[in-house]
């Protein structure tokens, strides 16, 4: 089966590509780039006016499968996450069971085989049942594809054994990957502490609870050698670090999200926005600033969206007992085309990196490329498409998106995942 | 409806004069309460139901009376028989007020921001009585009545606000109601007592030493320290904090001639006032707080459902 994908602008710097051309898929490889391509009983696809790239991944994503598909499974959310533009997505192991041994990582590998919509990458715990207390079967996930070591949702609160998650796990070459979150400082805060807190009358989640983890796994990085992963960081100190740590040459990367970007704790009101509800919290304009700043200039390795599916009954109670987290795959990369790119902040080459390339290179997969011999996972979005976050509803299970209502520019229309069309015209394909 | 208001939440929302109106209808309630039959008909065939999702005998007690007062039908849900209890949410407790056909609700949670949540599920007016550590616009507002009828106007008077700001909801309504009153407004506390960013609430100046702002102030506004809410131990023990931030008899010296002293209720003796100032015959007006309660929250209910009236000597 043979795909042609005719006339899209082709953006890769890997392949040192920006340019319109044409791309014929074969046998779930890129057989061919060019002008003017022709294949006789290929499918066309005519890409006009749109933009080609590499097929986006996003590294940090909860699918909530299994255990909790009542918010999401690994169907609905890989579906969301075709139709935001990715080929491929990391889970997060706080499922229930936890995703802290081999058996929940062939689950998810294989449910996602059969039923996904793009390609999962499990990520596992670093400690038994994420408690922080106990190694898990490391060794036992990587054997069954498990590509990263985290026990998101939760820090590790005791550096001992962080240390001793790194000192093991250092033999299988994997990323270590850390939500950084010092419970005798944050305790149960529920926004940013600061104005936020003291407006809303809620406990603050100060940023000092997470920037002295990152500090820490930094030296414990350093100490035990291991590739250091800081996710979703949200603070200008927190930046700082791991701007220090890349100078030092220290195998040190980070992740930021749109919402730490181009949202700040100013966005929640005394309407208490639950879905503005996030851990780590919206923090001050100045943090989501400094954080925007550091992924342009690559201090901050990758965009990922912490895509955190709740059912709807959960979102609509007191701001204190909601749970914290919003849905992102269907908007991420649309809010980048709109508050990055459309503004001149950031070229394509510089998305490409950023949502393609530094994601595959962390988790350690193998790159794909506009370029024959490679995978077929493509991503084609339409930089002029006008819509507004929610008016047509999600894909995902979930609603509970602190974007809805916000006017993009730029949108996935077509994305291809080892030469098959998973979305197309911005319908997501059924398998 | 008062002007444009249908609820009260967030005091801010309210100007200097609508204030004053409500506080020069308070007035006008209090000749009432000084009846021997302390009764108008101004809201008979209205009803309000008093939603108190978490313990509270005095607040709730004061607003029954009120409603009490001005006939109005009183509905007493929640307490230890809240349904909340019981799982359900509180969009669906509100739906089910609703079905009662209802007129107004008086809200308490021990969640910020409730009442703004009852307010997008009922057609009825939503008082706060007091959500989570946010606000609470009735005991801000039973305060400048009682502030008012000694210090007569609110332009310049020092106030200084000493104790748990960090975990009073009574700051989040007070502070900001004297800042639009006109007053200056001075916030004391050790550092684990105080909110991240003082200002917000509007305070003027921030002190960790009370004996510091004590010779310039007013007005002594002293908080309750909250046994129940002191996770943490943000000071060593009651004693200690008695020493540095109790107003005491040895520190009258300190405090100007017809500085008043406040307190929300209930008192802590031996904590943030010994008894000696809690009794004190000229600078205690803290049970004339506690009266000043029923005839502002007579006037709040009246202003907002738009009683008649009769009865009124105006």
């Amino acid at each position: 089966m043979a795909l042609l994908l005719k006339s899209a602008r082709i953006v890769d710097p890997a392949a040192g590509l920006d340019g319109v051309g044409d791309v014929l898929v074969e046998d779930g490889l890129i057989a061919q780039v060019g002008e003017n391509l022709e294949c006789p009983g290929a499918e066309v696809y005519d890409l006009a006016g749109k933009v080609l790239v590499p097929g986006l991944v996003d590294m940090h994503v909860h699918l909530r499968d299994p255990g909790y598909e009542y918010k999401g499974d690994i169907e609905t959310e890989t579906r969301a996450a075709a139709r935001g533009g990715f080929t491929g997505v990391c889970s997060m192991p706080n499922t229930d069971p936890v995703t802290d041994n081999g058996a929940v990582v062939e689950y998810v590998r294989s449910k996602a085989a059969s039923v996904g919509h793009c390609r999962v990458y499990p990520a596992g715990a670093m400690t038994k049942g994420l408690k922080g207390e106990a190694l898990s079967e490391m060794g036992d996930m990587v054997d069954h594809g498990c590509v990263a070591f985290t026990d998101d949702g939760r820090g590790v609160q005791s550096a001992g054994m962080m240390r001793r998650c790194m000192d093991y796990g250092k033999m299988f070459g994997k990323v270590f990957m850390s939500h950084c979150q010092d419970e005798s400082l944050v305790d149960a805060g529920q926004v940013n502490e600061g104005v936020a807190s003291t407006r809303l009358g809620l406990l603050g989640w100060p940023a000092a609870g997470e920037e002295l983890q990152i500090e820490r796994d930094i030296v414990l990085a350093e100490l035990t050698g291991v590739r250091y992963h800081v996710q979703h960081i949200s603070t200008a100190r927190g930046v700082e670090l791991v701007r220090a740590a890349k100078a030092k040459g220290l195998p040190v990367t980070a992740e930021a999200t749109p919402h730490h970007m181009f949202l700040s704790e100013d966005d929640i009101t005394s309407a208490y926005e639950t879905s503005l509800k996030m851990n780590p919290p919206l923090r001050t304009k100045a943090d989501a600033e400094a954080v925007t700043e550091a992924l342009l200039d690559g201090t901050i390795d990758v965009v990922v969206t912490d895509h955190a599916p709740h059912a709807a009954w959960e979102k609509s109670r007191e701001f204190e007992l909601a749970p914290f987290g919003m849905i992102g795959l269907e908007t991420s990369l649309a809010t980048v085309l709109t508050n990055l790119v459309a503004t001149g902040r950031m070229d394509y080459a510089t998305l490409v990196e950023r949502m393609a390339i530094a994601p595959r290179r962390i988790l350690g997969l193998e790159q794909v490329s506009i370029a024959s011999g490679s995978a077929a996972d493509i991503t084609v979005f339409d930089p002029e498409e006008s819509w507004t976050v929610g008016e047509d509803g999600y894909v995902s299970k979930a609603s509970n998106c602190g974007f809805e209502g916000q006017a993009l520019t730029g949108r996935a229309t077509h994305v291809f995942v080892g030469g098959v069309p998973t979305l197309v015209d911005g319908v997501v394909q059924e398998r | 409806m008062f002007n444009n208001h249908k609820h009260l939440i967030d005091i801010a929302e309210y100007s200097d004069s609508e204030i004053m109106r409500i506080l020069e209808t308070a007035r006008l309630f209090s000749e009432v309460n000084q009846r021997r039959i302390k009764k108008v008909p101004t809201l008979k065939g209205m009803t309000i139901v008093n939603m108190f999702n978490e313990p509270s005998t005095r607040t709730r007690s004061s607003f029954e009376l009120a409603e009490k007062r001005l006939s109005a039908d009183s509905l007493n849900f929640g307490g230890s028989s809240t349904s909340t209890v019981k799982g359900e949410s509180l969009i669906d407790t509100v739906e089910t007020l609703n079905a009662y056909k209802i007129d107004m609700i008086i809200v308490r949670d021990k969640h910020a921001g409730a009442p703004h949540i009852v307010t997008q599920h009922s057609p009825a007016a939503v008082v706060d009585a007091g959500d989570g550590k946010h606000m609470h616009p009735t005991q801000a507002l039973l305060d400048l009545y009682t502030i008012w009828e000694h210090k007569k106007s609110f332009e310049g008077l020092k106030v200084g606000v000493v104790g748990d700001i960090a975990h009073s909801r009574v700051c989040g309504s007070l502070i900001p109601a004297l800042k639009i009153m006109g007053a200056e407004v001075t916030v004391v506390a050790p550092q684990t007592l105080l909110p991240a960013v003082p200002s917000v609430l509007g305070a003027d100046h921030v002190s960790l030493s009370l004996d510091d702002v004590l010779p310039e102030l007013d007005v002594m506004y002293m908080l309750r320290i909250q046994n129940e809410r002191l996770e943490g131990a943000p000071f060593p023990n009651i004693n200690e904090y008695h020493r540095l931030f109790g107003l005491t008899r040895d520190r009258e010296r300190l405090m100007k001639p017809d500085a008043i002293v406040c307190h929300p209720g209930p008192i802590n003796r031996g904590a943030e006032l010994d008894s000696y100032m809690a009794d004190h015959p000229e600078r205690s007006v803290i049970l004339e707080q506690v009266y000043a309660g029923i005839c502002v929250r007579m006037a709040v209910l009246y202003l907002l459902l738009g009683g008649a009236d009769n009865g009124l000597a105006s």
